[in-house]
C-alpha cells in the first residue's frame, strides 16, 4: 500500500513537471516525425509497395523506435536530480526506494503513450488504419518497452553518474539494436539471422502484425512474453541499484 | 543522550588505494544541544554525518540515533531525523512552497496536513517574500533557509546540517545562526559540521574536533580551551622586558613564557587569578607596567595543540 501511495506521489510530481514544460513532449516527437515525413516517402519506391502499405509497414516500427529513443535517455534527468541533491533529500525520508524508481518510470511510460498516440494520429492521413483492440495491444507492448528501457537508463545513470559517459554508451547500444530490428527496412541475409536474436525485432514484427489486423500472429505473443520478461528483469536490476546506491 | 556512536568506521575503496575516511569514532550528543563537528576539509565530518543520516552504510561500529539502531532499523532513524546536505536540495523549476508540501508528503501525511505544515514553515523561516517563485530565482541565503525548512518539515528530533553557512555572506550567516538557535530552543537537537572556528565557538553548545577520521577532542568551547591552553596574558613593558622575563620565569603559575614585541606573553592556567599575582610581582620588583591584557585561547590553539597544525593553515580554515 505504501509502495502504491509513494509511487503515485512521485509520479504526480514528475508529471506536474512534464506538464509545466510540455514543449519537451513535442520535441521528443520530432525525431519520429522527421522519419515519417522525410524518410517514409522513400519507402514506397524502395519496397515497391503502394504508399498505404509502405506506411502500414513503416509506422508501427516507428512507434517502437519512439518507445526506444523516447525512454533510453531518461537517465539524464536522474543525473540532473542527483546533482541538484533532490534524490539525496528524498533518500533521507522514509519514502519507498522502489517508488522513487517506479514513479519516474511510470511518468516515462505515460509520456511515451501520449507521444505514441500523437504519432499514430498524425500518421492516419498517410493511410494508416488500425482496430481499437489491436491498437490497445500495440500500445501495451510499447508501454512495456518504455518501462524496460527507462529502468535500464536509470540503472546506468546511477552507475555512471555522468552525462558525458551516459550519452556515448546509449548511442553505442541503441544504434545496433535499432538497425538490427528491421524498423527502417526489412532485414535480409546475415543481418536477418543476427536480428532474430534481437528482442526488438519481435516487437517490431508484432507491432506490424497488430497494425495489419493480425493479432493472432505468433510474433505478437512472443513479443509480449519476451518484452515482459525483459521489462521485469530491467526493473529488478534498476531497483537493486537504486536500493544499493540509494540505500 | 540522543546520538551515541561506538567505533564507527568507513573506508572508500578506490582503484588503487583505500581511503579510511572515518577511523573509529566514539561520540555522544545530548538531547537539545547544538553539537558542532569542527575540522578541516577532508577530516571525515561529512562522511560521519552521512552515516548517521542513513545515507552511507558504516563498515564497522554501532550507532544509536534518536533511540533507533542505525544499522538494524535505518527506516526508524529516517522518521526521526532531518538532514540538510551542503550542496542544496531544491529543484530549480518548482517553488519553495511546492517543495515543502512534497517533502511533508514524503513523510506520509495527507495533502491538507502537508499544506498546513508548508505554510507554517514559510512563516517560521520567513520565506513569504519568495515562497511562490521558482527556486532558481533565490539567493544563496534564501536557498539555504529553504533547505533547512525542508529538513525539519516533519519536526525531527535531530537535524543534521552539513556546513550550513559555507558560502553565505555575513548577514545571511548571522541569520542562519539565529535559525539554528531557534530550532534548538524549540527542543530540536542540532548537529552541525563546520570548518569555521568562530562558528563552532559562538554557535555550538558542545564541539568535537575531528582530524584524519578521528576525534581529537570533545567538550564545550570553554572546556576545550581550558583543558588545552589555560589562558594567555599579554603584558606590555616599556623596555623592562628582560628583567620581567627573568622574574616571571620562576613563578609557579606561569606555564610558558614568550617574549614578544615590547612585552611578554604568558600562558597561565587561569588568567583571573594570575593577573593580580603578575601585577604584585612586577610592582614588588619596581618594574614599570605599560599594559596588561587577558586573552582566552582560541579554538585554533586547541586544534594546534591536538594536531600539531593550525586549522587556519590546513586549507579552508577561517
Amino acid at each position: 500500500m505504501k509502495l502504491v501511495r509513494d509511487t503515485w506521489m512521485v509520479f504526480t510530481r514528475q508529471m506536474t513537471l512534464v506538464l509545466r514544460n510540455p514543449v519537451w513532449l513535442i520535441v521528443g516527437l520530432m525525431q519520429p516525425l522527421y522519419f515519417l515525413l522525410l524518410f517514409g516517402p522513400l519507402l514506397k519506391g524502395a519496397l515497391r509497395m503502394s504508399a498505404e502499405d509502405a506506411y502500414r509497414f513503416f509506422v508501427p516500427g516507428l512507434l517502437v523506435q519512439l518507445a526506444m529513443f523516447g525512454t533510453l535517455f531518461v537517465g539524464f534527468g536522474l543525473i540532473a536530480e542527483l546533482r541538484a541533491g533532490v534524490i539525496e533529500r528524498m533518500r533521507v525520508t522514509p519514502v519507498s526506494r522502489l517508488a522513487l524508481l517506479l514513479g519516474r518510470s511510470l511518468r516515462d511510460v505515460v509520456t511515451l503513450l501520449v507521444q505514441a498516440a500523437l504519432l499514430t494520429v498524425l500518421a492516419l492521413p498517410f493511410g494508416l488504419s488500425v482496430r481499437a483492440g489491436d491498437l490497445f495491444l500495440a500500445f501495451a507492448l510499447l508501454a512495456l518497452i518504455a518501462l524496460m528501457l527507462s529502468a535500464v537508463s536509470y540503472a546506468l545513470a546511477l552507475k555512471l553518474r555522468s552525462e558525458d559517459a551516459l550519452a556515448p554508451l546509449m548511442n553505442a547500444v541503441s544504434m545496433p539494436i535499432l538497425l538490427l530490428s528491421g524498423i527502417l527496412l526489412p532485414l535480409s541475409g546475415w543481418l536477418k539471422t543476427v536480428g532474430e536474436w534481437n528482442p526488438f525485432t519481435y516487437a517490431v514484427n508484432a507491432s506490424r502484425a497488430l497494425f495489419a489486423g493480425d493479432p493472432g500472429n505468433a510474433n505478437v505473443w512472443k513479443a509480449l512474453v519476451i518484452v515482459s520478461v525483459l521489462a521485469v528483469a530491467a526493473a529488478a536490476w534498476a531497483a537493486r541499484s537504486f536500493a544499493r546506491s540509494v540505500r | 543522550m540522543i546520538i551515541e556512536t561506538k567505533e564507527l568506521r568507513k573506508s572508500f575503496r578506490g582503484r588503487k588505494t583505500t581511503v579510511e575516511a572515518v577511523r573509529g569514532v566514539d561520540l555522544v550528543v545530548e538531547e537539545g544541544e547544538i553539537f558542532g563537528f569542527l575540522g578541516p576539509n577532508g577530516a571525515g565530518k561529512t562522511t560521519t554525518l552521512r552515516m548517521l543520516a542513513t545515507l552511507l552504510e558504516p563498515d564497522g561500529g554501532e550507532a544509536t540515533v534518536a533511540d533507533a539502531d542505525l544499522r538494524r532499523s535505518p527506516g526508524e532513524v529516517r522518521r526521526r531525523i532531518g538532514y540538510v546536505a551542503q550542496g542544496g536540495c531544491t529543484w530549480d523549476e518548482v517553488s519553495a512552497r511546492e517543495e515543502l508540501v512534497y517533502q511533508a508528503r514524503l513523510y506520509g501525511v495527507d495533502k491538507a496536513e502537508a499544506r498546513r505544515r508548508a505554510e507554517h514553515a514559510i512563516k517560521a523561516f520567513q520565506l513569504d517574500a519568495f515562497a511562490d517563485r521558482p527556486c532558481k530565482t533565490y539567493s544563496g541565503g534564501q536557498r539555504r533557509r529553504v533547505d533547512i525548512a525542508l529538513g525539519v518539515i516533519h519536526q525531527p528530533r535531530v537535524v543534521f546540517l552539513d556546513e550550513p553557512t559555507t558560502g553565505l555572506d555575513p548577514q545571511s550567516r548571522a541569520h542562519m545562526w539565529d535559525e539554528v538557535r531557534r530550532l534548538r530552543d524549540e527542543g530540536m537537537t542540532v548537529f552541525i559540521t563546520t570548518h569555521y572556528l568562530d562558528e563552532a565557538d559562538a554557535l555550538c553548545d558542545r564541539i568535537a574536533i575531528m582530524d584524519h577520521g578521528q576525534l581529537v577532542a570533545e567538550g564545550t568551547s570553554a572546556e576545550l580551551k581550558r583543558e588545552i591552553a589555560g589562558d594567555v596574558v599579554t603584558v606590555g613593558l616599556n623596555g623592562a622586558t628582560p628583567g620581567a622575563a627573568a622574574l616571571l620565569q620562576g613563578e609557579s603559575y606561569v606555564n610558558r613564557l614568550e617574549t614578544i614585541d615590547n612585552g611578554l606573553r604568558l600562558y597561565v592556567d587561569a588568567g583571573a587569578t594570575a593577573i593580580p599575582q603578575i601585577l604584585r610581582s612586577l610592582d614588588g620588583a619596581g618594574l614599570a607596567l605599560g599594559s596588561i591584557e587577558l586573552h582566552r585561547p582560541s579554538l585554533d590553539d586547541v586544534f594546534l595543540a591536538k594536531t600539531g597544525r593550525s586549522l587556519r593553515d590546513s586549507g579552508e580554515g577561517a
